[in-house]
């Protein structure tokens, strides 16, 4: 793809195909899509999390856009923000070769509507979201934890877990069966970062953590 | 194998020594029709000879696993075959990262496995959880679940490595076991 292509945006006769896709995706989801642009040569719309199920019903029987696979189904954490989770749906239209990203910012605690009456393929997705970030999807028909242990307390790959967790299992002769305990490390985690070559690289990138944390980067 | 002398003395190699002894017990065959020797020492030559590994995959050590039972080093040559079952093997090869999900699943397999019984901890998952030793979902070492005879290092081993392990397993059975041991 020519990268003029998506810069010009005066005539409609040279725009890419993705902007026109980009287009009519703002058209069909007039009133939900909040914001939309082309973030690494792909679609990507924010909706508000109500107005998922909607979205993704939209754009799936949309004859035009006809994006019938839903992907991926995950969340980010950005434990700075005040809503701290993005829940991203990745969509893939075969009939055009494109892919779009849905990304809808969730607070802690906010409820967000199931889409397994939509696509049957976030059934498990949305178990893995839940189990590893704590979000909860109403009207699963079973959400329950996916990929940790049974019985397993927090949500992993949310920025607060703490790395090693909270318990650890050995099996116990005495009552004869595996046990959890609090977890006791023999040796104390061992943080190589300061010998990390990327360290170093933030200077010369002159990244975000560079600007925001000039001390660390001066050594 | 070769001929074992009657202590714990090394295989005696092949030449006029052994000659002797295989004649030897060839002529009580002929002559009485028995033979007489130890029975623990009899009974470990016979478990270390036919090793059933029970097949307990559970990472990319496994794949390293299925190479040493194919035919390039072939584990048949030592009276070792998988078994699918923990009720027909004696050794459990316990190959790849241990999860704490998997943990209460790998005691109730050792457990259904009759004596007597060996564990071979394979890889450093394994060993000592490895790569993920300070994760929140792996057991530090399988040897918190099952009591461990032999580890074998790497990440994942060899299947050299392994055959290599399961030779010292056969070995530590030479040496140590009895008939009753529990």
């Amino acid at each position: 793809m020519n990268e003029s292509d998506l810069i010009d945006e005066a005539g409609s006769a040279s725009e890419s195909p993705l902007q026109i896709m980009a287009d009519h995706l703002r058209e069909i989801g007039q009133g939900i899509v909040l914001s939309s642009g082309i973030v690494h040569g792909e679609i990507e719309l924010q909706v508000s999390a109500g107005n998922v199920a909607q979205l993704l019903l939209l754009v799936r029987d949309d004859r035009q856009a006809a994006f019938t696979q839903l992907i991926d189904l995950t969340a980010v954490d950005y434990p700075e923000r005040k809503d701290r989770f993005d829940v991203v749906y990745q969509m893939l239209s075969m009939s055009n070769n494109m892919r779009l990203r849905i990304v809808a910012t969730v607070s802690e605690g906010q409820t967000v509507p199931s889409v397994t009456g939509v696509f049957m393929a976030a059934n498990w997705a949305e178990r893995e979201v839940w189990d590893m970030f704590g979000i909860f999807f109403s009207g699963h028909p079973d959400l329950r934890r996916l990929l940790t242990d049974y019985g397993f307390e927090g949500h992993p790959l949310r920025k607060d877990f703490p790395l090693t967790g909270h318990v650890e299992v050995r099996y116990d002769d005495t009552q004869r069966r595996v046990i959890n305990e609090p977890v006791h490390l023999v040796q104390e985690f061992r943080d190589f970062d300061f010998l990390s070559p990327w360290e170093g690289m933030h200077n010369e990138l002159g990244g975000n953590a560079a600007k925001a944390d000039p001390d660390k980067t001066a050594k | 194998m070769g001929v074992m002398g009657p202590s714990l003395a090394p295989p005696i190699p092949p030449g006029a020594d052994q000659d002797a002894i295989l004649r030897a017990v060839g002529d009580e065959i002929t002559n009485r029709g028995f033979v007489i020797a130890k029975a623990d020492k009899l009974f470990n030559w016979a478990r270390s000879g036919s090793l059933w590994p029970m097949t307990f995959g559970l990472a990319c050590c496994a794949v390293e696993m299925m190479h040493s039972a194919a035919s390039r080093y072939d584990m048949d040559r030592y009276g070792m075959l998988f078994r699918p079952s923990p009720r027909q093997s004696d050794v459990m090869i316990v190959a790849g990262t241990l999860t704490n999900k998997m943990a209460p699943a790998l005691r109730r397999v050792y457990d259904q496995m009759p004596e007597p019984r060996w564990v071979l901890s394979m890889g450093s998952c394994a060993n000592g959880g490895g790569y993920y030793h300070y994760s929140y979902a792996v057991v530090r070492g399988c040897d918190r679940i099952v009591p461990v005879d032999v580890y074998v290092p790497g990440c994942p081993p060899t299947a050299e490595a392994l055959i290599y392990g399961l030779l010292q397993l056969q070995k530590k059975i030479r040496r140590n076991a009895t008939i009753a041991r529990s």
